[in-house]
This record gives structure tokens, C-alpha cells and sequence, in this order.
């Protein structure tokens, strides 16, 4: 990166921090959204839910939060894109001479601040439940690390996305659509409660492996056993989001670059 | 790229001899999809002079203007701008460009100030020459007073405005005004004009794209007018206008029942050829070639033949009659506009 990018790209990082600093009520209800969710879960739901070998439905639902929440930021990514490429101040940075992915590492940086930020409020209503973490300092970490990793990955699947869809409207599509892909896991029940070949899917799913992993590293319950992925979902964990990384990072940046053609 | 915005970071690059145009375009082509929009335009603009773009509603001005401005890549043809390719230096370009488009390019959700700061970062004056540059071009604008106000609060003109003073941070020595006063109500369109003379008063190029004859009228040097992708004609108002032969007399009567009479009247005054009668509106025209002999000679012969006259106006051409004339159909101009173009003497 050359230092016109970085400037640029800093930038763009704080045009989004001005934003943020004049919508504050977005900004805070993206950041509740999710703890309505995992309060929902824990205490309308969690009564009846039964944790797979045992334990409190409560500790296998943090985590599985917690990866929920930065598939969703999925949608935050796609939203900020589309509104940004549908405005006119676009074709000011484009006959600018700035640099050129300025405008989508500015995103980046704003968006995955924005997940950690949220990653921070959730850890801190988990244990406010009485959630508690069972590994040590470096598997906790590493933990954050996998569910930031994932997110990054929702990043390019965002903005490939939301470049994808042209129109603000059609983000309400995916909107809609997130919903079953996100619950099509192992994150609020055990895949091997649901109907066999729909429980193959969910053991599969990206989120699923970060979900075991993290429930792997803080030692709560429902971690690991039963298939493949789940016994590999540390390393599925690194995989998933790299391969999605990889199809969806240079795809976005292309379509980008073509943008003027 | 990188490297080519070190070397000329403060514009430090090759400057052009005051006889080079600023702007050259030849046989530029773009098409879109299903759609040629450019077939092959041709356009010279001369250094330190406004020019007008003018043609209808997907004539292709707007994509000829972002085809100069770096925002669209053309597929034939070539396109200069102040002395760079557009494809082959884009960079070099966008240094010595400013660009307002028909929306205004800015952020709606922050303040003016905000906006220019951050531009003004994005040409790496870096911090506090940004602010500075941001604080005398909101005075120059009469926008600084707005404050922390959001953009989407602003008005019409003052977002226009706005517009203009972004493209100005780097003082361009070429600026692109794409239909700058769509949209605005005539009080904006005056500020938007007056801060254009200001600007061409400074030296800057400026290449103008409108639908409006008048303001083709009002601030160009020269128009050129494309239809269809391709430019149909190029020269000064006054040369356009001359190609349809000269002025127009028209003469309203007291009595439709005399036009007849008032026609061969004027025709003997004036020695035109054709003389067009409109009964509805009690009114005659002819084309004249010498405006103050046809305009007395009509007076006395009219008189000499006992024909009473309502008004008696003598007018050049209307760009929009040359445009129609050229085009084969009506501008989209509206006809309020055509109207205060026209110069009236009244008897």
C-alpha cells in the first residue's frame, strides 16, 4: 500500500466516522440489533432448547451469536455500498486523483470497527447474563480473531453484493434472504435436531464452523463431535472465510475498477 | 499511478504554450450497450474561453463531458485534456480538472465545510491547508455561514454552489459545467452564472454543457452543437446565428383584414422575398438582411399606406431558431428562455 493510499484510505475512514458521528441512533441501533436477538433467544426461546451433551442453552447461544452477528454485518457492508455508489459525491472521487480503493479500504475499516465495536457490547451482555468464558487469555483471543476473520470475509461477500445489486431497494432482498442462511446452522440449535438432510447443510455452513470453533475456545457447550466439519471446525473456521475471501476480494475490487466502463 | 502523482503532486507537469487548445476531441466514439451515444465528435476548445455544448435531450453531452472528466472510457477516437490522454494519463488529468455534474457531487450528510476538508485532503493539501482552502472558498460561495448544517438542508443554488467551490480547491485550469443550472430556480441560475464569469474572468477553461440557448448565449465564446453523437455545427453565437441569413422583422396590425396589403407593403420596404402572415395573431415576419433600413423603411411605407400598426419589433435570431434550423426539431429549451433572448425594439 503506498502512502496516497493509506493517506486516502484514512481519510474515507474518517468521512465514515463523520457519519457516524451525525446518526448516532443508527449507529446505536446496528449495535442493539443483535442483543435484542441474543435476549430473545436466551429467554423467550432458551427454555425449551436442549444444548447437545448437555449443559446451559445460554453458553451455547453467546457464540452462536456472536458469528450470527458478523454474517449480518453482511448486510450494513452491502446497504453502505449501494447508498454510496448511488450518490453523486462518487463521481467527485472518481475524477479525483486519489486513490482508486480508497473508497472501499475506507469502508472496510469503518465497517469491521463497527463489528468489533458490536463484538465488545455483545461479550459484555453474554457475561452480564452470566455467560461465562472457560479457556485462557490466548483462546479467547483467538476466538475474536476467528469471528473478526469471518466478518472480514462478509466484507467482500457485502460489497461484491451490494455493487451487485445497483439499487438501495434490492438490498432488502438479501435482507430478507440472510435470515434462513443465518439459521440454517448450528447457531441457535443443534443441526442434529433438524431434519437429516437440512441438518448436513447447517453442519456445513461457514458459520457453523466459526461457531464451534469460538464454543471450542471459550469451552462452552455444543462444541465439536458427531461429523467432519464439526470435528475440523477450528480449521474450517480459517478456511471458510478464506475461500470466501479469495472468490469475493478480487471480484469486488474488479467490478469497482469497471465501474467507469 | 502511484508513481506519476509523485512527480506531479503540485501540478509540476508539462504546461501547455498559450496557443495549444486546452480540450481536443477527434472522432471520439462511445457506445453503451444497445445505444451509440458519441459517433465520432470532433471539438476543439481554445484556452481561457467558455464553450458551450449544446444539444437535446441524449444528444451526448453529458457522456462526452464524463468521457473528459475520466469518468467514462471512450472506444474510438481521442480525447485530450490539457495536454494528456484521458486513458493513457488519467491522473494528470484529474489534477488539473474540476468537474460539476448535473447532481451535485458531494457528501449530502455532512456540512459544506466538511465536504470541502475532505476533498481538499483527497488532493493532499493535507490537513490544515485543506481547512484553509475550505474557509475562503465557503466566503467566496457566501456559504459560510452554513455551519454544521448537513448538505441535504441546503437549497438548490447554495448546493450547486457548493458544487462549483469543490471543483475549485485546486484552482483547475479546466472546468466541466455538465447542464450546471438544471434544476434551479432563476435566482440560482443568476449565482451559478455570475460565479462562472468570475471564474473565466481568472482565465479558466471551461467547457459547458446546457440545454438552455440562453445560456449558451449569455457565457459562451463559441457553441458547438451536437445532435446525435456527432457535432452538426461549431462557432460564435453571432456566426450561428448569421447562417440563418440575417435579422427578422415582424410587424402586429390593428386589423387582421389588412395583412394582405401590409405583406406587399413590406415586402417592397424591405425587398425580402418571403413574407409569412399570421392571421390569428394579426401578425407578419420577414427575414431582413439590413436591420435599421428595413426597420424605417417598414415604418414609412406603412404609414404611407394608411395601415395602422400595433408594434413593430426587429430581432436577431434566437439560438433557438438556429438550433431548430440545424436539428430539425424544437430544442428542449423552454420557451420563456427563447423569449428574453430575443432583443426587442418596439416603435
Amino acid at each position: 500500500m503506498t502512502t496516497a493510499t493509506f493517506i486516502d484510505s484514512w481519510t474515507m475512514t474518517r468521512r465514515g466516522l463523520a457519519h457516524w458521528a451525525r446518526q448516532p441512533v443508527q449507529v446505536a441501533v446496528q449495535l442493539v440489533f443483535p442483543v435484542m436477538m441474543l435476549l430473545m433467544f436466551a429467554y423467550f426461546l432458551g427454555g425449551g432448547m436442549t444444548v447437545p451433551g448437555g449443559g446451559d442453552y445460554k453458553d451455547y447461544l453467546v457464540p452462536g451469536t456472536l458469528a450470527l452477528t458478523m454474517v449480518f454485518g453482511l448486510e450494513g457492508t452491502m446497504l453502505a455500498i449501494t447508498q454510496d455508489l448511488n450518490r453523486g459525491v462518487i463521481d467527485r472521487f472518481r475524477s479525483m486523483p486519489m486513490a482508486r480503493s480508497a473508497v472501499l479500504v475506507g469502508r472496510s475499516v469503518l465497517d469491521m470497527l463497527q463489528s468489533a465495536l458490536g463484538l465488545l457490547v455483545l461479550l459484555g451482555v453474554g457475561l452480564a447474563m452470566g455467560w461465562r468464558w472457560h479457556g485462557g487469555p490466548g483462546d479467547v483471543l483467538l476466538a475474536v480473531g476467528l469471528l473478526l476473520w469471518l466478518r472480514f470475509a462478509m466484507l467482500w461477500l457485502g460489497i461484491f453484493l451490494g455493487m451487485a445489486a445497483g439499487r438501495p431497494e434490492m438490498v432488502q432482498a438479501v435482507q430478507i434472504l440472510v435470515w434462513p442462511v443465518g439459521f440454517l446452522s448450528n447457531v441457535f440449535a443443534s443441526p442434529g435436531t433438524m431434519p437429516d438432510w437440512l441438518g448436513a447443510i447447517a453442519v456445513w455452513n461457514p458459520m457453523s464452523a466459526t461457531a464451534t470453533a469460538i464454543r471450542e475456545l471459550f469451552g462452552s457447550p455444543g462444541g465439536g463431535g458427531g461429523s467432519w466439519a464439526a470435528d475440523h471446525a477450528q480449521l474450517l473456521a480459517v478456511c471458510w472465510p478464506l475461500a470466501l475471501t479469495a472468490v469475493f476480494l478480487p471480484v469486488a475490487v474488479g467490478r469497482y475498477g469497471r465501474l467507469s466502463r | 499511478m502511484a508513481a506519476s502523482r509523485g512527480e506531479t503532486r503540485k501540478g509540476e507537469g508539462k504546461t501547455l504554450a498559450d496557443s495549444d487548445p486546452a480540450i481536443v476531441v477527434e472522432g471520439l466514439r462511445k457506445t453503451y450497450r444497445d445505444k451509440q451515444a458519441l459517433a465520432g465528435l470532433d471539438l476543439t476548445v481554445a484556452q481561457g474561453t467558455v464553450h458551450a455544448v449544446l444539444g437535446p435531450n441524449g444528444a451526448g453531452k453529458t457522456t462526452c463531458v464524463r468521457i473528459l472528466a475520466t469518468l467514462l472510457r471512450h472506444d474510438g477516437g481521442r480525447a485530450e485534456v490539457a495536454g494528456y490522454d484521458v486513458l493513457r494519463d488519467p491522473d494528470e488529468v484529474r489534477y488539473r480538472i474540476g468537474l460539476v455534474g448535473q447532481h451535485a457531487a458531494v457528501d449530502e450528510e455532512l456540512s459544506g465545510r466538511q465536504n470541502l476538508e475532505m476533498f481538499g485532503r483527497l488532493y493532499h493539501l493535507g490537513g490544515r491547508r485543506a481547512a484553509a482552502r475550505a474557509d475562503e472558498l465557503l466566503e467566496r460561495f457566501g456559504l459560510a455561514g452554513t455551519g454544521t448544517r448537513a448538505v441535504s438542508q441546503y437549497s438548490g443554488g447554495m448546493r450547486r454552489r457548493l458544487d462549483l467551490a469543490a471543483s475549485l480547491i485546486m484552482q483547475p485550469r479546466i472546468l466541466f459545467l455538465d447542464e450546471p443550472t438544471t434544476g434551479l430556480d432563476p435566482r440560482g441560475r443568476t449565482e451559478v452564472w455570475n460565479a462562472v464569469r468570475s471564474l473565466v474572468d481568472g482565465g479558466t477553461t471551461v467547457l459547458l454543457t446546457t440545454q438552455y440557448l440562453e445560456e449558451a448565449d449569455q457565457l459562451a465564446d463559441r457553441v458547438c452543437v451536437i445532435d446525435g453523437g456527432r457535432a452538426i455545427a461549431d462557432g460564435t453565437a453571432e456566426e450561428l446565428k448569421a447562417r440563418l441569413g440575417g435579422d427578422r422583422i415582424e410587424v402586429v396590425l390593428h386589423d387582421a383584414a389588412q395583412l394582405p396589403a401590409a405583406a406587399s407593403v413590406v415586402s417592397r420596404a424591405t425587398g425580402a422575398a418571403g413574407v409569412e402572415t399570421d392571421p390569428d395573431r394579426r401578425r407578419l415576419g420577414a427575414r431582413v438582411t439590413d436591420r435599421v433600413a428595413a426597420l424605417t423603411e417598414t415604418v414609412r411605407a406603412l404609414a404611407a399606406a394608411g395601415i395602422e400598426a400595433e408594434d413593430i419589433v426587429l430581432r436577431r435570431p434566437t439560438l433557438d431558431e438556429v438550433f431548430l434550423h440545424l436539428t430539425g426539431e424544437p430544442s428542449t429549451a423552454d420557451t420563456t428562455t427563447a423569449e428574453t433572448a430575443q432583443e426587442e425594439i418596439s416603435v
